[in-house]
């Protein structure tokens, strides 16, 4: 296949959105990381011209990319897999220790986090696995180790420790669902979560009357037809209030006091103004600084480069985890919403590309992408805007960071290289 | 269902966010939150503090310039250190040793280096201070006062600490306020409302003007200035009296309740409250524990009124129509409580309301107080009448005055004696003591001035207060300018007031007189105890006076309260006859009697306790 009918195949459209957030993304963080010293854009010692040169890098990778054959990926997922978890496993020796969590390998012009390169990886081997002719994902077995595929890196990367990251395999769970496995796990989970949060905010009574209320008004819209698991239903409410109890327990004595304040932040579950203002001091700081970054940029922003809480650092890591608060200071509500509107079109599209593969393969593939993507997306601003609690990860194609901006890029253009062939079936 | 489940999800978390971001940046926010951004800089212009007047006109507070050495260490370039330091005045490792505390303050923000320096000093810096850069001087304005007086009036200013900050939100980290006196009280008149202004800075941290043009910038409103109702002459003079002693006298206009005033022994120079020796002289009042300067005993000493409370006593009793005027009772020395004798210094005889009064005998008050009692079936309620009764004179409560400090004295309520002698188990008898003052009952001096007030304007009071015109406006607090009602009949006080006139004329109080004032007054002596080494002791005496003159259109009420003094007119008498002519006459005929009194110390007697020896009381020395 020559290079130019990749050009003509390739999905401009995504292509576009991908350079529109690297673009947004680099002009802020040269905002938050600009110093009077250095104004000069090409400055490499500076973050922002770092950050410049990875573009470039990532520019080079993409090329490689298109210029390798499509089969290539599937073809070499498994080892790619087993590479990267060899790296993970290595960095218990060789690591290099940054901020606490044991992420990095120091080659020397850049640090490489492998569990960055993981992500793609395990996404590719998880498509391969499920697009094998022989695996059924209503099988008990074939979903284990689908989900083994999924833990084994979460498992290596937790005691680095960033569970931030190890969080993000998680979200490889929706290419599973895409692809056959029953929706009630969903609901489960979905449920679990959802009384933990009620636990905590309104108590277990409530909890307990609300799944009573829900059950009898599941009896009386029930369709006649419809057979009711009359008990199944009943012991699920009841193991739900359990499970509502032992949040309660687990929240007072197995959470350390950090973690409790975390969630009192996000949950506003701490009413009293002194106490309120300690932890805003403390655990609270970055998201409070952050909120207050994006509730003062009103909706037309201050100006590029007139960020005044940017400038004086109010917001720690702004370039990398809070970027989104420098767009939000200094653009607005326009700025923030046209990166959200942004991010939503580009995962969108990248849905619509997905399901118009004919090439299993390249579908989970692509679902790898949109999860991984969506939930850095949805953690990171969701943080950054006080709706999550703070789980540090970063915003992909904004953040700054060398090597998470270089596996993003190739993480989407591998699937848009598949995407170009996808009128070929099968191998 | 399961194709459209991930792309729900995506449009259900963009419509969340964009809730989420609408809220903050167009719901919350709003254009003047810009004010606290951390980039946008406040200056404050401060106005000068108001004034403080006397009720003549006279200056008491001013304001006097001081200048602050200021250092923002991020600006500090190479310098002569030497050279500098012997401009400052200040010595080479205080500079290097204060530059360093700065900069751990803050680098950015500016400290103060060298505070208050002299005008002299600030005027040889000014011209070479642009050669320092990251220095330059910042005027204040000190508290300059023109007496040496009325420091427990006055009060004074300190900066805010962390609770002042959390009460108000007006003040900021280094601004003063007014920490007791009038300054607490009318701090808000005095301070004035500092002004802002706006300041924006780029991305280079300088300033690039007004922000948004100067439209939430405000100017600066001036303290105003306040007439006190103190008369600064009577004041210093008062103060003068009390050298060496130990007491208060309150000294008050019966028509208006002003506080002409108001004198606490031993008190200090308000000066010495002001300036770069603040700390140091503060700590050494605060820790003088024995005569406690810091203590305004004006209003806060709480003692037994002693005699000056028998003429309350003889107004219930009128009041209750127990007795008449020609009502007498026998003095045998004394009288009988039971078996026990309680004495008496009258001389003995049959005595009537007048004589009593002037006299000042026990005996006829202790009668009058069971008469009292013996009107209602129960003690409770002769209790409760009585209390009814005291407490109409703005006794046993607080006076509700502008003072920043007080205490409410003690009318003993039948709860009170329930809980000391149990529920029925007292009666007039257990109590008699409060029928010449002694006993339960306490009052500080102001309240004592009030009562003495009360009387003179037969039958009602104005809340004593402090407060005379702000910029030249008489004040209008209903608190102050409507008069408070005794529950005594007008027509019971002129025989009471005839016998404290009789007190001046011919009765304990006839060693004061004073040519061509009349003045009705009453003696107290009041008996107290201390513990020394566990051991219940007596003191001498403390020597009360109350006083109004001239009797017919009181001018001036006044209590004089002189601990350790021994008997009414020895000290307290001579003192408010002096403060009575100072007051009406301007000047003293009484030359000996002045000196005598200037000079004359009690230290020996508040020495005594402390001597470790055995000691008499009561002695006559002169």
């Amino acid at each position: 296949m020559s290079g130019r009918s990749v050009l003509k195949r390739i999905d401009w459209l995504t292509v576009l959105f991908y350079i529109l957030l690297v673009a947004i993304g680099w002009v802020n963080i040269y905002s938050s990381t600009f110093t009077e010293a250095e104004p000069s854009i090409f400055n490499f010692s500076t973050l922002h011209g770092k950050q410049l040169f990875f573009i470039g890098a990532s520019a080079v990778s993409i090329v490689i990319i298109l210029a390798l054959e499509t089969n290539f990926f599937e073809r070499f997922s498994s080892v790619l897999y087993i590479v990267s978890m060899v790296l993970l496993l290595g960095l218990f020796v060789f690591g290099k220790t940054v901020a606490g969590a044991t992420s990095w390998y120091d080659l020397g012009f850049f640090n490489l986090q492998p569990s960055e390169l993981a992500k793609a990886t395990t996404a590719l081997a998880l498509a391969k696995y499920l697009s094998d002719i022989q695996t059924d994902i209503k099988r008990r077995k074939d979903q284990l180790y689908a989900f083994l595929i999924i833990l084994i890196p979460t498992i290596l990367i937790v005691p680095q420790p960033d569970p931030g990251s190890a969080l993000v395999f998680f979200a490889l769970v929706f290419v599973i669902f895409r692809e056959g496995l029953p929706l009630y796990y969903l609901g489960i989970g979905f449920l679990l979560v959802s009384v933990f949060v009620a636990t905590l905010m309104f108590g277990t009574i409530w909890v307990g009357i609300a799944l009573a209320l829900l059950i009898v008004l599941f009896f009386l819209l029930k369709k006649k037809s419809f057979k009711l698991p009359v008990l199944p239903v009943v012991s699920f409410a009841i193991l739900a209030v359990l499970f509502s109890l032992s949040v309660n327990f687990v929240f007072n004595n197995v959470f350390e006091q950090r973690h409790r304040d975390r969630f009192s932040l996000w949950l506003r579950l701490e009413k009293d103004p002194e106490k309120l203002e300690q932890i805003r001091k403390t655990i609270g700081y970055n998201t409070y600084q952050s909120e207050k970054a994006i509730e003062s940029g009103g909706f037309f922003g201050k100006g590029f480069l007139e960020g005044t809480r940017t400038k004086g650092d109010f917001v720690p890591e702004q370039h990398t985890d809070y970027i989104f608060s420098t767009v939000g200071e200094e653009w607005g509500f326009v700025g923030t919403a046209t990166v959200v509107i942004l991010f939503t079109l580009l995962l969108l599209r990248l849905v619509y590309l997905a399901e118009r593969q004919k090439n299993a393969f390249s579908r989970m593939y692509g679902y790898g992408v949109i999860s991984i993507l969506l939930i850095h997306y949805f953690i990171n601003i969701g943080m950054v805007i006080g709706v999550l609690p703070t789980i540090g990860i970063p915003l992909p194609f904004f953040s700054y960071g060398g090597s998470g901006l270089l596996f993003f890029t190739l993480l989407l253009f591998i699937f848009l290289k598949l995407d170009t062939n996808r009128l070929k079936e099968g191998i | 269902m399961r194709k459209i489940l991930l792309s729900s999800i995506i449009i259900i978390i963009g419509i969340t966010f964009l809730g989420r971001l609408g809220y903050l940046q167009i719901f919350s926010f709003s254009p003047d939150q810009a004010l606290e951004d951390p980039a946008i800089k406040r200056i404050y212009d401060y106005p000068e503090r108001g004034y403080i007047y006397d009720r003549n006109g006279k200056l008491l507070v001013g304001n006097d310039p001081a200048y602050d050495v200021m250092v923002i260490p991020r600006e500090v370039r190479a310098l002569d250190t030497l050279e500098f330091c012997n401009l400052l005045g200040v010595g080479k490792e205080k500079f290097i040793k204060e530059l360093r505390k700065a900069r751990i303050y803050s680098p950015r923000l500016p400290s103060v280096l060298v505070p208050q320096l002299s005008k002299e000093d600030y005027a040889r810096l000014q011209e070479k201070m642009r050669h320092y850069q990251g220095f330059y001087i910042q005027k204040r304005s000190l508290r300059y006062y023109d007496t040496p007086s009325a420091a427990n009036v006055l009060g004074y200013i300190s900066e805010v600490n962390e609770r002042d900050l959390a009460k108000n939100p007006y003040y900021v980290q280094g601004e003063l306020t007014g920490r007791s006196g009038v300054e607490k009280v009318y701090e808000d008149i005095l301070r004035g409302r500092k002004g802002v202004q706006y300041l924006q800075k780029d991305r280079f941290n300088r300033d690039i003007g007004p922000y948004k043009d100067g439209i939430l910038d405000t100017l600066p409103e001036q303290g105003k200035e306040i007439h006190i109702t103190i008369d600064k002459q009577l004041q210093e003079y008062g103060e003068r009296l009390m050298y060496g002693k130990r007491g208060g006298i309150v000294a008050l206009e019966p028509a208006t309740g002003e506080i002409l005033s108001m004198i606490s022994g031993p008190t200090y120079d308000p000066s010495l409250l002001v300036g770069r020796e603040r700390s140091a002289n503060y700590s050494k009042l605060h820790y003088d524990s024995i005569s406690k300067p810091l203590f305004d005993r004006s209003i806060s000493a709480e003692g037994s009124p002693g005699s000056p409370f028998k003429t309350l006593n003889a107004l219930v009793a009128l009041q209750e129509g127990v007795i008449t005027t020609g009502t007498t009772f026998s003095c045998y020395n004394g009288f009988y409580v039971g078996r026990t004798k309680r004495g008496c210094h009258c001389g003995g005889g049959t005595r009537n309301l007048n004589v009593g009064i002037y006299k000042s005998c026990n005996a006829y008050f202790a009668g009058t107080f069971r008469k009292i009692y013996e009107k209602f079936p129960t003690t409770d309620e002769a209790q409760d009448a009585w209390e009814k009764h005291m407490r109409s004179f703005g006794l046993g409560g607080y006076l509700g005055s502008d003072l920043h400090t007080g205490r409410p004295g003690l009318i003993p309520s039948k709860k009170y004696y329930d809980k000391w002698y149990g529920d029925n188990r007292w009666s007039s008898s257990y109590i008699i003591s409060n029928s010449i003052g002694q006993g339960e009952v306490a009052a500080t001096p102001i309240q004592l001035a009030n009562m003495t007030a009360a009387i003179a304007n037969r039958g009602h009071f104005f809340t004593p207060h402090l407060l005379k015109k702000v910029d030249g406006e008489d004040i209008s607090n209903p608190e102050f300018v409507k008069p408070k009602h005794t529950t005594i009949d007008k027509e019971h006080f002129e025989p009471v007031i005839k016998g404290m006139a009789d007190v001046y004329n011919y009765g304990t109080g006839r060693w004061v007189q004073i040519p061509d004032i009349e003045i009705a007054g009453k003696t107290g002596t009041v008996e107290n105890y201390t513990v020394i080494d566990s051991v219940k002791t007596q003191l001498t005496d403390h020597s009360v006076f109350v006083a109004f003159a001239p009797v017919d259109k009181p001018k001036i009420a006044i209590a004089v309260y002189i601990e350790n003094g021994y008997y009414g007119s020895r000290y307290a008498g001579h003192i408010a006859s002096l403060m009575i002519e100072k007051y009406l006459k301007g000047e003293i005929t009484r030359k000996d009697l002045e000196k005598r009194m200037l000079e004359k110390t009690l230290e020996h007697e508040y020495a005594k306790p402390y001597s470790g020896e055995e000691f008499k009381i009561n002695e006559y020395v002169w």
